[in-house]
């Protein structure tokens, strides 16, 4: 036996698996098996190993590691290995102890079942056999475990059952199969699908910066990249408190344990726009916090995913936030190292790559099995050593990746959050999502596009301000420079933590753009007209825009009073100078 | 693991830098504690940092300087680095490993505890959110130090960051809870007479209840991946098992860093950047995820770890890596520095990231959050404006860019310096602050609200 960190190698007797999970020593310190070679197995252990001695036995399960789907996931918390983090408070009080292991489910909870159909028929994965309110917001479908295919023979009744009382019985070609609401899956297979769509539906988050210039979409994939301190970790609680998906599964890999912990403070405090319900009745938390176990960091996330995937299968939005998948690089990073593989750059192996894009594929717009529509977004926050974007991990997301919203030092050092970079920032999905809007919205695209070319324009007077300073400059740059200004102070600006501010509806953030997008035209015009810059730069309407923000949503309409506003002032301005 | 004191095995194989390979062996543990008895019979500790077949390789954490492959014993101890611990550590003096180098016998301990900890629960913690007033502005009033939060201070070679650090431990002193206060300083690879000016300020505070690990510059260099955890499983059972606010000093963690790089790089390992293994993140991780708080219990432990950029370059391994760890950064610099302001604190990069919750009306005042944020962003101005004018001349800067530039320099002179032993309350750095933005047009003041305006600005 080898051992060292987190791997360990020993000496099979029996015949092993790839991936096949294993229990290691008397302790039974869980483990995968990662390479085998002749009698030799090499396992990651997902568990502290120290005090493991050489000669200690190693037990085979004859399966991979999977996760237990069934109803009483959400609001759960779990560790990277799906195991509930209540228990471990039972078992060994405020710390976690090794060795742990517990049902994921709770196995006596009784679900109130309602059957959705009845026996006779013929059945195949992904079929609705009945309903549980597992929340107030969550309505689980407990379908037909994938690859399953048959008559239904029998369908239990209207009644309360646990996960792990039959339900339904199914006569597959071969034998019949009992199926309990709870049902195991691998963490690191994809569930299966009909088909994959086009992701052409918005997911609204709330922030303006992301909804107007940087759009996702339901389905779609979104990477964070920043340094330390950038705001990763504050966008993605945002978005797990604030857009429209039906489920939340936040992955904390490699994190704070503040962090998560503050997630749990807030979340059943907080409520969910869409359905006036706490927000911890629509997410479920995966946390393998930096201090734990290095190797379930690397499994963390699979286990999200797979939780993620399976609620999609019941024909729901469901976002995925991954913080951050840096350390979950890193965790292939040491393993490999130990196993003495051959790195690529920077320590990572060359497989880095492939494992980056398997992951982002899981994402996606989807039809189910049941012919449902269903969606899997991910946004995952990247932590690129020293904030340099030319790192392997940023590098190699970027190419899996639709949607990437960069953080910019400067800007969070002046605390103008978030600290997207309004121009190395893109967004993929624009293009797609346009034809949303204009069903929806039909002035939003044109809008978007005066934002986005201003901010382009602003960019290169920027760089004459360097040479010249502002000064030098014609009276229309000046203008330019300062609605640039105004778009960025007043809109794209957001605080996460103003009660009214961290969230805005879409009907907010139109009439916002609106008016700001009427200043500059009608102020265009007048400096046209010769009216000097530092009049229109003093009119006392810009402070109010600037302070738009502060309206709430549900006025969002008196924010366009500031339109007649503009216009009054402008005109009153114009004829004072009589231009 | 074991309880059992193994034999003394002969059959070294290798020394190699801190490195020592042993073969012949069978049945030592992943982690496991050795002791090692050199020529004249002088005890070395170790620890067990890869079990092969047969065999084991094993860190010495005081070197393999002397030792000899024939003439070497190594016993293992069959347990894991244990510290015991006890209410009279405070008070007392130990070494970079835990042992009293006071001249005193140990004291008795109450529970042996492993030094390495264990992961605290995310769920059985409590957010921390409680204000602690450290008598400093651009503390107090940018980046607010909470009470269960880790907190470093990034500094570079010849910068004040000892005399920072003296100052907010005598400030930090909350009153009225010196019975439940202690400090826990932990020195790694610090000179002596930095280690004497932490002396000198515990003494003036007055505080009694200090308890000192040192690992000092001309000590054993690999021990110092020891001190922390030692240092932090003492303020562990004083904030945990007694109840108390304990403090904890670590310096200075580049020494740290560079320890884990020497055993890595003797192990042969695959670097990642500058030398520092891949798992440096996890290794700092383990150390400064122990602070905090736990519900349902009263003590905490507050973390304010030190450590010199090298180059005061804040992308070296060893800064980045803690930011992305600690819950922001206090950040000196050596430009504020030269132009005399004491303490040097760029407010700029540096962050509290548990501010937000910890301050506000109840705790400090309802204005600071914006207040703070207005300070933010007109310095941040100041500092573009600033850097335009060397390039364009002060001349072509409009008026409102000059009013920015007065109000940076006035920020940085009245604000954010202050005498050592000037302790301002958290209500003198607020109206100080709305003070210094009386140098801006009002207009400019558009992230605080009108009513902060009408009711503060002076
Ligand atoms: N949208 C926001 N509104 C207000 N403040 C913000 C916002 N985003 C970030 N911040 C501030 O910036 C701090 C750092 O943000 P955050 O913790 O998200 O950084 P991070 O990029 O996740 O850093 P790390 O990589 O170290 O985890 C927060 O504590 C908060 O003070
Ligand atoms: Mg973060």
């Amino acid at each position: 036996m080898w051992i060292s960190g987190p791997v360990v190698r020993v000496t099979t007797h029996q015949p092993a698996r790839m991936m096949e999970m294993v229990f290691v020593s008397e302790e039974r310190l869980i483990g995968e098996i990662i390479r085998l070679r002749g009698d030799e197995a090499i396992i990651q252990v997902y568990e502290d190993t120290t005090g493991l001695e050489a000669g200690m036995p190693v037990f085979g399960t004859g399966a991979p590691l999977s996760v237990e789907l069934g109803p009483g996931l959400v609001s759960t918390i779990y560790d990277g290995l799906q195991r509930p983090l209540a228990k471990f408070v039972e078992r060994s009080g405020p710390w976690i102890d090794r060795g742990g292991r517990f049902p994921s489910l709770d196995p006596v909870r009784r679900w109130a079942f309602r059957p959705a159909t009845s026996a006779g028929i013929t059945v195949e994965g992904g079929m609705v056999l009945g309903t549980v309110q597992e929340s107030a917001v969550i309505t689980h479908r407990i379908l037909v475990p994938p690859r399953v295919r048959g008559t239904l023979r029998w369908l239990a009744p209207e009644g309360e059952y646990t996960v792990a009382e039959p339900i339904a019985s199914i006569q597959t070609a071969s034998h019949e199969t009992t199926v309990t609401m709870r049902h195991s899956w691998p963490v690191r297979m994809a569930r299966p699908v009909r088909r994959r769509l086009r992701p052409s539906i918005p997911l609204l988050t709330g922030q303006r910066i992301i909804d107007a210039l940087f759009p996702l979409a339901k389905g779609g994939t979104a990477m964070i990249p920043g340094g330390f301190g950038t705001g990763k970790t504050v966008m993605q609680h945002q978005l797990a408190k604030w857009s429209d998906a039906d489920l939340i599964v936040y992955i904390g890999c490699g994190e704070r344990g503040n962090e998560m912990t503050n997630v749990l403070k807030e979340f059943p405090h907080l409520e969910d726009p869409k359905s006036g319900r706490p927000l911890i009745e629509r997410t479920i938390l995966v946390a393998n916090t930096s201090n734990m176990p290095v190797a379930a960091r690397e499994a963390s996330i699979y286990t999200g995913l797979t939780l993620a995937e399976y609620y999609r299968d019941m024909g729901l939005d469901v976002a995925v936030m991954a913080d951050s998948t840096s350390r979950w690089a890193e965790a292939l990073r040491e393993i490999s190292g130990r196993l003495e593989e051959m790195p690529a750059e920077e320590g990572f192996p060359a497989y880095l790559g492939t494992r980056l894009a398997e992951f982002y594929e899981r994402a996606g717009r989807v039809e189910t099995l049941n012919g449902q529509e269903g969606s899997l977004s991910i946004i995952g926050a990247v932590s690129p050593p020293g904030g340099d974007l030319s790192e392997p991990v940023t590098q190699q997301t970027r190419r899996f990746v639709r949607c990437f919203w960069a953080l910019d030092r400067e800007l969070a050092s002046a605390r103008h959050f978030p600290a997207i970079q309004p121009v190395e920032s893109y967004s993929e999905y624009a293009q797609d999502l346009l034809n949303w809007w204009l069903d929806h919205e039909p002035e939003w695209a044109r809008l978007r596009e005066h934002v986005v070319d201003l901010l382009r324009r602003d960019r290169r007077l920027q760089q004459l301000v360097k040479l010249v300073g502002e000064e030098a400059l014609p009276d229309e740059q000046k203008l330019a420079l300062y609605a640039a200004r105004l778009w960025r102070e007043a809109f794209l600006q957001q605080s996460a933590f103003e009660p009214i501010d961290r969230y805005t509806t879409v009907e907010k953030q139109l009439a916002m753009m609106r008016v700001i997008d009427h200043w500059y035209e009608r102020a265009s015009e007048l400096i046209k007209r010769h009216v000097p810059f530092y009049r229109l730069a003093e009119l006392p309407v810009n402070e109010r825009i600037m302070r738009m923000k502060l309206t709430p949503n549900e006025e969002a309409a008196t924010i366009l009073h500031l339109v007649q506003e503009i216009d009054t002032e402008m005109e009153t301005l114009a004829q004072s100078l009589q231009v | 693991m074991r309880r059992l004191s193994g034999t003394a095995c002969r059959g070294l194989q290798e020394l190699h830098g801190p490195l020592l390979v042993i073969e012949g062996i069978s049945g030592a543990a992943y982690g496991e504690m050795v002791q090692v008895r050199d020529p004249h019979g002088e005890l070395r500790y170790g620890r067990v940092l890869e079990v092969r077949p047969q065999a084991a390789v094993i860190e010495v954490f005081e070197g393999t300087a002397g030792l000899g492959l024939q003439d070497t014993t190594v016993q293992f101890l069959g347990t894991t680095f244990e510290l015991g611990v006890s209410p009279e550590m405070i008070g007392r003096v130990f070494d970079g490993l835990g042992r009293p180098n006071d001249g005193l016998p140990a004291p008795p301990a109450v529970v042996w505890r492993d030094i390495n900890g264990r992961a605290i629960n995310p769920l059985a913690r409590d957010y921390p959110r409680e204000f602690i007033q450290t008598g400093i502005s651009a503390i107090d009033g940018m980046n607010s130090l909470i009470r269960g939060q880790k907190l470093p201070i990034f500094s570079g070679a010849g910068l004040p960051h000892n005399e920072l650090a003296a100052q907010l431990i005598r400030f930090a002193n909350l009153p009225g809870e010196s019975q439940r206060f202690a400090i826990v300083f932990g020195a790694m690879g610090i000179k002596h007479d930095e280690a004497a000016l932490f002396r000198e300020a515990f003494a003036i505070s007055g505080l009694q209840k200090v308890a000192m690990f040192l690992n000092l510059a001309d000590e054993p260099s690999i021990a110092r991946i020891i001190t922390p955890r030692v240092a932090l499983t003492a303020a562990e059972y004083l904030a945990f098992d007694l109840g108390m606010h304990v403090l904890v000093v670590l310096t200075d963690f580049t020494a740290y860093g560079e320890a884990v790089r020497e055993i890595a790089t003797s192990k042969g390992e695959i670097p990642s950047r500058k030398g520092y293994p891949g798992y440096l993140y996890s290794d700092l991780a383990s150390i400064y995820e122990r602070a905090g708080r736990i519900e349902g219990l009263s003590g905490s432990i507050t973390l304010v770890p030190i450590l010199t950029m090298p180059n005061d370059d804040i992308t070296h391994p060893i800064p980045d890596l803690t930011g992305y760890i600690t819950e922001g950064q206090i950040v000196l610099d050596r430009n504020l520095f030269r132009k005399g302001i004491r303490p040097p604190i760029n407010v700029l990069p540096s962050l509290s990231r548990l501010m937000k919750d910890g301050i506000g009306a109840g705790s400090t005042r309802d204005d600071h959050a914006h207040l703070a944020n207005q300070l933010y962003a007109a310095y941040a101005r100041a500092g573009q404006v600033e850097r335009l004018a060397a390039i364009v001349g002060e001349e072509e800067l409009s008026v409102v860019d000059k009013r920015y530039l007065a109000f940076g320099e006035r920020f940085e002179r009245e604000f954010v310096a202050q005498g050592p032993d000037e302790d301002r309350s958290i209500t003198a750095t607020l109206d100080l602050g709305w003070r210094m933005l009386t140098e801006l047009p009002k207009e400019e003041l558009t992230r605080v609200t009108e009513e902060e305006i009408k009711e503060h600005l002076p």
